[in-house]
């Protein structure tokens, strides 16, 4: 049953990210030149709604079903890890065109050249996590 | 039949990614999907070389659900809800026809990068390889994506998701600027 809710919850996002125009390499080029209020928007919103539900969920201490805590946990403080690594994505994301979400959704819309942005999605995990500890973090 | 293929607005995308965010809290999850990518490298073995990937990867498998869910949501998608046709800013489509991608306006992506025939330009494939090896990579260093960062952390006030969409933003505008130039 819960698997069920994971597929329908993932099935919507797909067609979100895809709908949205936030699965496309022109809207994220487009959003690097600041050619438009699109993505902007689509990452706006979210985030207004995304800080007023989450500060309700904390003031409130709702809990998720079954009783458990929200995953909220605050992320460790770090400049370099967080600088660095986002800047590392970022070159990626911009020269993809594409993060990791929408990757397994152009996946599915049937671009076959997209198996090799997540073949080196999955190289560069592995690197990652052989590299680690010789990261400043 | 243009009301199902039409693009939709950000105010209806934006905040239907805040309520998928909040689906997955309520559920006791966390919204992120570059995760994924650590557990398909447990899967297959990566904790022979490194502990990072030595974790209960069985505990990851509903995000493994959530990724098969959004390759269907794609799916549908591209064949039953849109023309696949992305319209941008006409300056920065003029500004793309300089480095040779002249697709805007006709394709979802652009064919001269994600066309089957561009497969034979060594170029091409280095950017797909390269640009993805940096999405992995950089998304572990940062401890996530733009799911996990711009859209939870934020919403969660987290100051190291706040570093690390600038981080997002100055790589992305690095890449868009000074080496796309280079490249195309």
């Amino acid at each position: 049953m819960k698997t069920l809710v994971y597929l329908v919850i993932g099935v919507i996002f797909g067609i979100i990210m895809y709908k949205s125009e936030a699965a496309s390499w022109f809207r994220i080029y487009e959003m690097f030149e600041f050619g438009s209020f699109h993505m902007y928007g689509i990452i706006g919103s979210a985030l207004a709604i995304g800080i007023v539900g989450t500060q309700i969920i904390k003031r409130n201490n709702i809990k998720a079903l079954g009783g458990q805590d929200m995953a909220l946990k605050p992320k460790a403080m770090s400049v370099p890890r967080y600088l660095i690594g986002g800047i590392l994505f970022g070159l990626g994301w911009a020269l993809a065109g594409a993060c990791p979400g929408p990757m397994y959704v152009l996946a599915g819309a049937g671009f076959g050249s997209i198996l090799l942005v997540i073949f080196g999605a999955l190289v560069g995990t592995f690197i990652y996590g052989v590299l680690k500890n010789k990261l400043p973090h | 039949m243009e009301w199902i293929t039409n693009p939709w607005p950000w105010y209806v995308s934006g905040p239907l990614i805040a309520l998928i965010m909040f689906a997955l809290l309520f559920v006791g999850k966390q919204f992120g999907m570059s995760s994924n990518l650590r557990t398909a490298c447990s899967i297959g073995g990566a904790g022979k070389a490194s502990d990072f990937f030595k974790f209960d990867w069985k505990k990851e498998r509903w995000n493994l659900v959530v990724v098969l869910g959004a390759i269907i949501g794609g799916f549908l998608s591209a064949n039953y809800l849109s023309n696949n046709t992305v319209e941008i800013n006409p300056d920065v489509a003029t500004k793309l026809e300089t480095y040779g991608i002249t697709s805007t306006g006709d394709a979802y992506l652009p064919t001269e990068i994600f066309g089957v025939e561009s497969l034979s330009d060594p170029k091409i494939l280095a950017v797909l390889l390269i640009g993805g090896f940096f999405v992995g990579f950089g998304s572990r260093y940062a401890g996530g994506c733009t799911s996990g960062h711009a859209i939870s952390g934020l919403s969660n006030l987290q100051l190291p998701s706040l570093i690390a969409v600038i981080g997002f933003f100055i790589g992305g505008l690095i890449m868009i600027n000074f080496i796309y130039p280079l490249i195309f």
